[in-house]
């Protein structure tokens, strides 16, 4: 008897330091579901160390509610329908009380109907498309208003740009994006056809005609600008031909949404410098929490040359958040947490303060910089915070569209007709 | 002749009561019908598996009978997928529309439904009409049909280009590789109007049916074992007939076989396209319990896989196929998945979600070279001990079917 | 220290105060230091303008520093001065007024003017005036530069009388240019303009083509009676034509409240939600609005009641339209301009058309050559030997990654590739070895299997490299003689890395060539895979034939990856997107013969840059189109384009 004492007295103990399977709500779990491995693992994994950096710094300074917090990374390998069994696997086998995760719009939609099944809660942190709203998710990147727009205005109205080309990887978020703006530039009285769009496969590397195109379309004596939603590894092979194409920024700017520190250090930046992009956030940012948090980085990863980016940053928003609304709340519970959310500030890395919404995007600054030869990026445009919209204003069907949690508890109100068009997400 | 059939394969037998067994066992753990000791994502992923061990049975039915490396089989797999995809999309939103509609002070038109079910659907990609490939999207029963049609034409129209002009081996391989290229990089179009990259998702929730995810993958479950436990009574059935030793006489020497006077262009397209039907009807089966479905998945990578499962786990046995499929699968979620053990080496750590794919790929290579009958080898290793040798007199789908070269090798 | 430090700046900001009634040009700065540092180039004007208005001799120092963002605003006093770095965290100030150093001051006291991109140009184009004529060579390429970006006919005179002065002969050549195009857009004397368009006909640049767009630009408009004499029309448009549709039309009327709006189907829904009446609309029960012919019912009921306008009909607008008058009027009001403008365009775009084939030509030769050195190894290990090779494509990677490797090593760009090419030679070469020895040998009876095992070795390899260095793309960088692009007329360029790749690719040809034609390994390997039975008797040693010839491939796949790393990305995945474009490259070209692989990759190249060409906006569809064809081109030769007959065919 005593032995079997001893027995389950060192199990409980065991199950407490690694699983907790016996103990009640201790250590609390915090799910990482990025991938691992695959095409996505380039971009993913920075986030994956993020988190657990993240983590262990809560973990010092005593954890959550008196718990240790504790990760679950699962590797979902850029194979969009594992995300969803391992979004499954996170909430029901391991019980995690949060995910963050996700980068890609089809890997969040293949999460989608999971997670509002189980009432899960997912922090996403990479700018996207918007049109959505789920209940279940905290969008902590950028709407298309808090960065393609901005953006765009900032073309026609510092820039003046008169032709657009709209180049972009072929799937939803370039798409998308690329539709809000088509909507937007024709309300600006931008005509029909100095609008040039065109999609490019995942990986393109030949870029030579699409560069020689672009270059064209300056015929009409109009100054053109690219807009570029170029993902992934397909942007330095444009860039490079860019730069052999000897294109100034001066002659056509190019600003890009889906280029930041991590893929400029991909490639050699000196034929680049005074191309744009747009974010929330850049390493370059100089305010004391910045600094504070590289210093953080390099010492968790161990490597000076690894650079910060934004979606970093929204996790670092998005998890602290995450921990002052479960103190607030005094509990990890999904529904619990989601009402403390609301309205809840928390300091940018970039100055200002991140506002959380009822329509469960954040309010952010747009930050505007410019490319320079070194790989970082010099802030030249800083707005106010903009409060971030899931359904654009510049199509017609998202128009009448308006996302509120807290007041009406409806992801997809329709104010004309004062209804809620649905609850659960498209996917 | 069915008794005899059993009889000549008593390995069908086993199988499927070892099918049975199996799916008795998953129901009585599970969340939905049992004592809840096997969650409901890990029904999922058996339920998974037995569809990816349906279409590896058509593969090895393709490749280790007939003797044709088809690179292409994992794009019929997800061309079933889309056809059943696109009925549980349209169904599902409309449900979702006419619930909305219903609140406005006018009653919708048809033609108002159908657009708002467009708008819907399309609205993430940016449009909202259908396109013509949808036509048949609101009628279960023809995209059901569509689920064996697409595939099996597709296979007809590719199969009889490719054999009339005598495209063989390897050239074959390339030719389908090609195919299932093509086809992965249209999907990946928008302008195909299957919505390009983000594919069609949430199919797991099934139009107008209220019980939970628990129930409904315990269906899947039931209906992939059953879907497994015919193609494979069905394989069995055809391999162990004439024409089973046609297609493997093609197999083995196809010159030969047509001198003796047969249509070898006809039986090689029999046998493609039938197995391209039952690869569709799997992925019909497979995506609405994966919930998502994406060009990716029909990537040419997908097929190669699919080869090597066939591969490991043993060729020209239909049991072997089976074997190699849940077990690579399996394995590959487990190591995948964070739950083995890392591997210190003082100065590195071998951390598995890094180092299975190494793993993996040199496997591919020890089986090639060291083990040619893959897991199914095994099975010789106990079957041999117990029963007597056959003198190569038999070659069902009992014992490896070998070419007798490589045997000998 | 604190108290010292606070006292020294007081001072300093006393005596700057004083100096104020002198310093002439900061006070100008001061009273739009606001909007300076807010720099917008909405409201930067008037203050670029103020600048400059002021006449004083400093303005091209202040407009030069501020566009180059080296001005500098005091934190301590708002003062601007000029920054001259000194070390990472200190700067110098000079005062603009007085051209004295002001001291050194730590980057923190002081904040930097970022003007952006389109205030820069701003400040160009008020530099222009000082600098066309500045004694400095690079200042008036500045100016000129600015005045190409933003043409303007304010600084046509003083672009003529900077032309006698000009003694730089490219630069005479690009004010002569400047000057002719700005004299055909803006010259206030048509005829000076119509001889300038003559003058320029023909000639391909892209200036020129965007200097006489603007010119032709018209606008559709629409006329109450007869179009004015005035007006210069391009063209008079009949509604319902193929260049102007009735709804386009139509649109245009109601834009102008010239005609009422069309109802439209959700107006319609709208029109008979408002007029529900006890369940009813227009006696129609609501529940039966459920179909286009009864909402129609109801909405007449509704007209015939007053409740609401009827809607207009075909006839009415027909109507509409035949009381006015449609044309396409030009914003240019000379006849003789517009008319020697569309001349001389149609006479450029001839030429820019013939310019563009050839442009596309050479697009698509540099394709191929890439497709061509992608797949020339492969024309060694599946084309000569018959061994599938799924980890071609890892070998490629594998040249790029020592190509990065290399580079971290020697930084100089010249050598580290001169080094990196034979390094990646020899490191693919051994890797190809040591695979045939290992692996391939066992398996030359078993092609299917050694696709498998291949296959094996390539995700392996491919997870190797991921594990090793990393999954961000790494970058291999071409040495700067390759920059740029060789340049034949604004529509004609192709850049030097492809040229360089192209060259690689003959290069390796001829290699090839001489290896099988010229040499004993040439002989024995051709010997080897007709019949190595044979071959082996006569004295050669088949294995070690195969094993070079494997590492020929396999090394030549090495170099091919240093050559795509250069000008793509190095990732791990670089190989898998080249393999099955490869292996198409050697089937359609046909096997065993490396002029085989040449066609292939010459009509895979051509073909999709040609149906790139067709539909430009989507790249996707120009590569499954040509896919397709391929698989249908193989029904048809089998064999591929170069086949080979006889004994040499195998079987």
């Amino acid at each position: 008897m005593k032995f079997l004492n001893t027995m389950l007295a060192t199990t409980t103990a065991l199950a407490l330091q690694s699983a907790g399977a016996l103990a009640a709500d201790c250590p609390i779990k915090v799910g990482v579901l990025h991938s691992l491995s695959g095409t996505m693992a380039i971009s993913e994994t920075t986030l994956k160390d993020t988190m657990l950096m993240l983590i262990e710094q809560q973990n010092a300074k005593g954890g959550v509610l008196g718990c240790e917090l504790e990760a679950v990374v699962v590797d979902p390998a850029s194979d969009w329908p594992l995300f969803a069994e391992k979004a499954r696997e996170l909430l029901t086998v391991h019980e995690v009380d949060v995910i963050f995760g996700n980068w890609t719009s089809v890997s969040r939609k293949s999460v989608l109907p999971v997670i509002e099944e189980l009432n899960g809660l997912l922090f996403y942190p990479v700018q996207y498309e918007g049109e959505e709203s789920s209940r279940n998710v905290f969008y902590t990147g950028a709407a298309p208003n808090q960065q393609a727009i901005p953006a765009t205005d900032y073309f026609l109205e510092e820039l003046g740009v008169e032709k657009f080309a709209l180049l972009g990887t072929d799937y939803v978020y370039p798409r998308t994006t690329n539709n809000i703006l088509e909507a937007y530039l024709k309300d600006k009285g931008i005509g029909d056809s100095d609008i040039f769009v065109n999609y490019t496969p995942f990986g393109h590397s030949d870029w030579s005609k699409i560069v020689s195109d672009v270059v064209a379309l300056g015929a009409d004596g109009k100054k053109v600008g690219v807009i570029s939603t170029i993902n992934g590894d397909a942007n330095i092979g444009f860039y490079k031909e860019l730069a052999a194409a000897g294109v100034s920024a001066d002659d056509i700017p190019v600003v890009a949404f889906s280029v930041g520190e991590e893929e400029l250090s991909g490639l050699d930046t000196s034929n680049l410098v005074g191309h744009l992009a747009a974010w929330n956030y850049f390493m370059s940012a100089d305010t004391p929490e910045n600094e504070e948090f590289i210093a953080a980085w390099h010492a968790f990863i161990g490597d000076e040359a690894r650079v910060t980016n934004d979606p970093m940053e929204a996790h670092y928003i998005g998890f602290n958040m995450w921990v002052n609304a479960a103190d607030a709340a005094g509990s990890t519970e999904v529904d619990a947490v989601r009402d403390a959310m609301y309205g809840l500030e928390f300091p940018n890395l970039t100055g200002g303060t991140a506002v959380m919404l009822p329509n469960h995007h954040l309010a952010k600054p747009v930050l505007i910089g410019e490319i320079l030869d070194d790989g970082q990026f010099d802030i030249i445009s800083q707005t106010e915070e903009v409060p971030g919209d899931a359904w654009t204003d510049y199509l017609p069907e998202s128009a009448v569209l308006k996302s509120d949690w807290q007041g009406l508890d409806c992801g997809m109100y329709n104010i004309e007709t004062e209804s809620c068009v649905q609850t659960l997400s498209n996917y | 002749m069915q008794r005899s059939f059993i009889t000549r394969n008593p390995s069908v037998l086993i199988f499927l009561a070892l099918l049975a067994l199996f799916t008795l066992g998953v129901t009585v753990l599970s969340e939905a019908f049992g004592i809840g000791l096997i969650s409901t994502s890990y029904v999922k992923v058996l339920g998974k598996t037995l569809c990816l061990a349906l279409v590896a049975v058509a593969m090895d039915l393709v490749w280790g009978y007939c003797g044709i490396l088809s690179l292409g089989h994992f794009a019929f797999f997800g061309l079933g997928g889309y056809m059943i995809g696109m009925w549980l999309m349209y169904e599902r939103t409309r449900d979702i529309v006419v619930g909305a509609l219903a609140e406005a002070p006018i009653p919708p038109t048809e033609q108002e439904i159908v657009d708002g079910i467009g708008t819907q659907i399309f609205g993430v990609v940016g449009s909202n009409e259908f396109p013509l490939i949808w036509s048949f999207a609101d009628s279960l029963t023809l995209q059901l049909a569509l689920v064996v049609v697409v595939p099996g034409t597709l296979a007809l129209i590719f199969g009889w280009l490719a054999f009339r002009s005598r495209v063989n081996d390897v050239y074959l391989s390339i030719l389908t590789q090609a195919m299932t290229l093509a086809l992965a990089l249209y999907l990946f179009q928008n302008d195909s109007g299957l919505r390009g990259n983000n594919g069609l998702s949430g199919l797991q929730n099934l139009p107008g049916v209220e019980q939970p995810q628990s129930h409904v993958s315990m269906w899947f479950l039931w209906a992939s074992a059953l879907a497994l436990g015919l193609g494979y009574l069905l394989s069995a059935w055809i391999v162990a007939g004439k024409f089973g030793s046609v297609i493997r006489g093609i197999r083995d020497n196809e010159a030969r076989v047509r001198f003796l006077g047969y249509s070898v262009e006809t039986y090689k397209l029999t046998v493609f396209t039938l197995t391209a039907c039952i690869a569709g009807i799997a992925g019909a089966l497979y995506y609405p319990q994966a919930g998502i479905i994406n060009p990716a998945e029909v990537a040419p990578i997908t097929s190669i896989y699919l080869a090597a499962w066939v591969a490991i786990g043993g060729r020209g046995r239909l049991y072997g196929a089976v074997l190699g499929a849940v077990f690579v699968s399996l394995v590959s979620s487990w190591f995948t998945g964070g739950k083995a053990p890392d591997i210190p080496l003082g100065i590195y750590t071998v951390q598995w979600v890094d180092w299975w794919l190494v793993l993996l790929g040199l496997s591919f290579v020890a089986v090639t070279l060291f083990a040619p009958k893959g897991l199914g080898g095994l099975v010789d290793l106990w079957v041999e001990r117990r029963s007597p040798n056959r003198h190569g007199a038999d070659l069902g789908p009992d014992l490896g079917s070998l070419r007798e070269k490589e045997a000998s090798q | 220290m604190m108290r010292i430090l606070l006292a020294a700046l007081l001072l300093l900001a006393a005596v700057c105060r004083v100096q104020a009634q002198d310093t002439p040009m900061q006070a100008v700065l001061q009273d739009n230091a606001d909007l300076m540092v807010k720099s917008s180039r909405q409201t930067i004007g008037p203050v670029i303008d103020a600048v400059v208005a002021s006449g004083l001799p400093q303005v091209q120092d202040v407009l030069q520093a501020w566009q180059a963002k080296e001005m500098w605003q005091r934190k301590a006093d708002g003062l601007f001065f000029h920054g001259e770095k000194l070390d990472a965290k200190t700067y110098r100030l000079t005062d603009f007024d007085s051209g004295l150093p002001v001291g050194e001051f730590a980057k923190g006291d002081l904040r930097q003017l970022k003007p952006n991109s389109g205030v820069r140009a701003l400040i160009g184009v008020a530099l222009v005036k000082f600098q066309l004529s500045d004694p400095d060579p690079t200042k008036r390429r500045d100016a000129l530069v600015s005045l190409e970006r933003d043409p303007n006919g304010a600084a046509l005179e003083a672009l003529r009388a900077s032309i006698a002065g000009e003694t730089d002969p490219a630069l005479l050549a690009r004010k002569q240019r400047l000057e002719r195009l700005l004299t055909m857009g803006y010259d206030t004397d048509p005829a000076a303009r119509i001889a300038a368009m003559e003058e320029m006909a023909g000639d391909t640049g892209l200036d020129v083509r965007a200097t006489l767009n603007p010119i032709l630009q018209a606008r559709l408009q629409v006329f109450d009676g007869e179009i004015p004499e005035a007006m210069n029309v391009l063209s008079r448009l009949e509604p319902g034509s193929d260049t102007l549709p009735v709804t386009v039309a139509y649109d245009l009327l109601v834009e102008q409240s010239k005609a009422p709006a069309l109802i439209s189907h959700d107006d319609m829904r709208n029109i008979l939600a408002e007029n529900i009446d006890g369940g009813r609309v227009g006696g129609i029960p609501v529940a039966k609005l459920d179909t286009d012919p009864a909402r129609r019912q109801a909405f007449a009921t509704l007209v015939e009641q007053g409740l609401t306008e009827a809607a207009t009909t075909e006839d009415e607008i027909e109507s509409y339209l035949s009381d006015y008058i449609f044309a396409e009027v030009y914003a240019e009001p000379s006849r003789a301009v517009t008319d020697a403008a569309a001349m001389a365009l149609e006479s450029i775009s001839t030429r820019v058309g013939i310019g563009q084939a050839v442009d596309l030509t050479l697009d698509a030769l540099s394709l191929a050559s890439i497709y061509f050195l992608a797949a020339i190894g492969l024309a060694i290990t599946f084309g000569v030997m018959r061994v599938i090779n799924m980890a071609h494509g890892e070998f490629i990677m594998m040249g790029a990654y020592t190509g990065y490797v290399v580079q971290q090593w020697v930084p100089n760009h010249t050598a580290s590739i001169i080094v990196a090419i034979p390094l990646a030679f020899t490191v693919t070469f051994a890797a190809g070895v040591a695979m045939e020895r290992l692996v391939i040998r066992w398996l030359y009876n078993r092609p299917l299997e050694s696709l498998l095992a291949t296959f094996g070795i390539s995700i392996a390899l491919q997870q190797l490299a991921k594990n090793i260095f990393g999954t961000q793309a790494r970058p291999l960088t071409a040495p700067s003689w390759l920059d740029g692009a060789w340049v034949l007329n604004d529509v004609v360029a192709i850049s030097y890395i492809r040229i360089a790749i192209f060259v690689l690719a003959l290069f390796f040809l001829g290699v090839f060539l001489f290896i099988m034609r010229r040499t004993r390994l040439g002989l024995e390997t051709r010997a080897v895979t007709q019949n190595p039975g044979m071959a082996a008797s006569m004295g050669i040693n088949p294995g070690r034939v195969n094993m070079l010839t494997f590492g020929l491939g396999s090394g030549i796949a090495g170099v091919a990856g240093v050559a795509i790393g250069l000008f793509a990305k190095v990732t791990s995945e670089l190989g898998s997107d080249y393999i099955v474009q490869s292996f198409m490259t050697v089937v359609v070209g046909g096997v065993g013969n490396i002029w085989g692989a040449l066609a292939g990759a010459t009509m895979i190249g051509f073909m999709q840059k040609g149906i790139e060409w067709f539909n430009p906006s989507n790249t996707l569809a120009a590569q499954t189109f040509m896919i397709v064809f391929i698989i249908i081109f193989i029904q048809f030769r089998p064999r591929g384009i170069v086949a080979l007959r006889g004994r040499a065919a195998g079987d």
